[in-house]
């Protein structure tokens, strides 16, 4: 069974004059261990698809199934912990919480899942040092490089043992050496700890990276191929 | 955690909570020290007045307050007493029996309310021995009279004159005797000062021909907010009426009705300064983390524990506010209550017509202050209606490409 099965997805927006169909009939499956880059043109769909993979949107027709669970038929709550649960995200902003350290950051996500203080410090500062930052776990946000910043945000994507992650263009913000940092770590993990990734970019150095690119245009998957 | 969250959250400007927080602390303070004024001093007219002559509440006859008639009066039982006086809070109970009378000295006549009273207990609750200005106190074994001030100079006595009584007792039988003056008082308000006529209750007795009878039993309590307790278990004793001191004081009692009233105004205004303030921050705190908010959701928190951190947020900024204001209040309010305010001209006629000192006290009661951390709570608390709301209707996918 597919990691993430997606059949037939349709999204269409009718809040302007005319209706736009951001995505167009979609269908592909993601396996477990894929690094996986989504590509295309602005407007081509790749944040929308990626909202909808993290359960952020509903598509307007079509289904997704992670681990043949069909996420749109959990009430709203429930998607909420399922995102908590087997959803792993990396924004483009890196996003993190500015009034929390980098450990706290971390351990925030296993709080909500009501993992114990003992273990969820435990494990922060194993994800810290699995990103090369645990001699700055108690720095806040505004103390870190934005390479940095994003290599927490790495580590809380994957606080929550999920069971793919979503990274939204997550080297847009980074200079070249911080972003070619980050597809190292992003490599490494995908590979010691067979961490699923699915990003959305246009960053060719993530693209040569990606082993799976898909290319949306207009919202249609215009090629699906290996690299 | 959330308590931690919550709390840096308030400092991530630290500017605009200290100003919030400064609005609370000086609308606090302001509301500490006029509730406390005007609480302080509404207890020290009622104690005064009560001390003055009525008492916190009277035992009487039914009907005796409407129409002071002797034939209203009442003859308690040795139980009846014994049951009074050892009523929760009861400090002291002073039987009187009261009418009016003329009062003549050779050719003066005066109108004047003659009151026949136990020396001894009289003196307890009224000390009225400290109001003597001249002669000697009254004597439970002797028929000399006291007359205060006003009266002895409208009938030009002197210490040891003979005053003549005149009046109608008990079931209308003639009152008439001849009394020594054994001394004079001076009240402090001339109405009284004009009328009195104290002698002790045997006396009085025997001049109304009402033996053993009183009109009234004038109770003192060791806390005017005992009250309700104190005559609740009196109300027992059903073949009597049980009079509160805002049914004997009508008048100070409307008085401090209205002007606590205004105080109460004056303390909403104060609550809606503070709700702006805190209201204010709150808004601004929560608009401007609006992609944050859709962050924290999309990676997993549920809606209702990011309502509570922002719920938390307001009672933190209202308390940090409140607990300051009363902590800034206490050193003011205590030197208040030790220094009252005394006040002179103009100002002595509007106490004087109530019938109480000039003073104006302050009170430290425990309740001023934590009625003021109650209402900010409250206040807070609707405060977070706000973020409550925003978070409810809030969309993590919009707020994350806000």
């Amino acid at each position: 069974m597919a990691l993430i099965e997606i059949q037939h997805l349709d999204k269409i927006y009718n809040s302007s004059a005319v209706a736009v169909h951001a995505l167009n009939d979609v269908t592909l499956n993601v396996e477990k261990k894929e690094f996986t880059a989504i590509v295309g043109p602005s407007g081509s769909g790749k944040t929308t698809m990626l909202n909808i993979l993290g359960g952020l949107d509903k598509p307007s027709s079509g289904f997704i199934k992670i681990e043949g669970t069909d996420i749109f038929k959990l009430k709203s709550s429930e998607l909420i912990d399922y995102r908590l649960n087997h959803i792993g995200f990396v924004f483009q902003a890196y996003n993190l919480i500015p009034v929390f350290t980098a450990r706290e950051n971390v351990e925030f996500i296993m709080l909500l899942q009501g993992v114990s203080k003992k273990e969820r410090e435990k494990q922060a500062m194993a994800l810290l040092d699995s990103v090369g930052l645990a001699d700055r776990s108690n720095s806040r946000p505004n103390q870190l490089s934005g390479g940095q910043q994003q290599r927490v945000a790495v580590a809380r994507s994957l606080a929550s043992h999920p069971d793919f992650v979503l990274a939204d263009e997550p080297t847009a913000n980074l200079d070249s050496e911080s972003a070619g940092d980050l597809l190292d770590l992003m490599e490494t993990l995908n590979e010691s700890h067979n961490m699923t990734f699915i990003f959305s970019t246009h960053d060719d150095r993530v693209i040569k990276r990606a082993r799976r690119i898909i290319t949306l245009q207009d919202g249609a998957v215009k090629s699906d191929v290996m690299n | 955690m959330y308590f931690t969250l919550s709390w840096r959250n308030i400092w991530r400007n630290k500017k605009r909570t200290l100003i919030a927080a400064a609005s609370v602390f000086f609308a606090v303070i302001m509301a500490i020290i006029m509730r406390s004024a005007q609480i302080g001093s509404y207890a020290y007219m009622i104690h005064s007045s009560a001390k003055l002559y009525t008492g916190y509440l009277q035992i009487q006859g039914e009907g005796y307050w409407d129409n002071r008639s002797m034939n209203r009066s009442i003859s308690p039982s040795e139980d009846d007493y014994e049951f009074i006086r050892s009523a929760p809070h009861v400090v002291s109970a002073t039987p009187r029996l009261e009418g009016f009378a003329l009062v003549s000295n050779d050719t003066a006549t005066k109108v004047a309310q003659v009151i026949g009273t136990d020396p001894e207990l009289e003196n307890n609750m009224t000390d009225l021995k400290d109001k003597l200005i001249k002669g000697a106190y009254l004597k439970s074994d002797s028929d000399g009279v006291l007359v205060a001030e006003g009266l002895m100079k409208m009938l030009k006595l002197q210490v040891g004159d003979s005053l003549v009584l005149y009046g109608q007792g008990y079931h209308g039988q003639m009152a008439a005797a001849i009394y020594p003056v054994a001394g004079f008082i001076k009240m402090p308000f001339q109405e009284l000062n004009n009328s009195l006529v104290f002698l002790n209750l045997k006396t009085a007795q025997r001049f109304y021909s009402a033996p053993d009878r009183i009109t009234s039993l004038a109770i003192m309590i060791d806390k005017q907010s005992h009250l309700d307790e104190t005559i609740h278990h009196l109300k027992k004793l059903e073949k009597y009426a049980v009079m509160r001191w805002e049914e004997m004081l009508p008048d100070m009692y409307q008085s401090i009705q209205l002007d606590n009233a205004s105080g109460i105004i004056m303390l909403i205004i104060l609550y809606i300064v503070i709700t702006f303030g805190v209201f204010g921050t709150i808004m601004m705190m929560v608009s401007e983390r609006y992609k944050e908010f859709g962050v924290l959701i999309s990676v997993g928190m549920r809606k209702w524990r990011l309502m509570i951190i922002t719920t938390l947020e307001s009672v933190f900024v209202a308390f940090v506010g409140v607990i300051a204001g009363i902590i800034g209040s206490i050193p003011l309010v205590y030197y208040m209550h030790h220094n009252p305010i005394y006040f002179t001209g103009a100002a002595t006629q509007t106490f004087e017509a109530m019938g109480v000192e000039p003073i104006f006290y302050f009170s430290t009661d425990s309740v001023i202050f934590f009625s003021q951390a109650v209402v900010v709570l409250i206040i807070a608390l609707a405060s977070a209606i706000y973020p409550v709301l925003f978070i409810r209707k809030l969309e993590p996918v919009e707020a994350l490409h806000s």
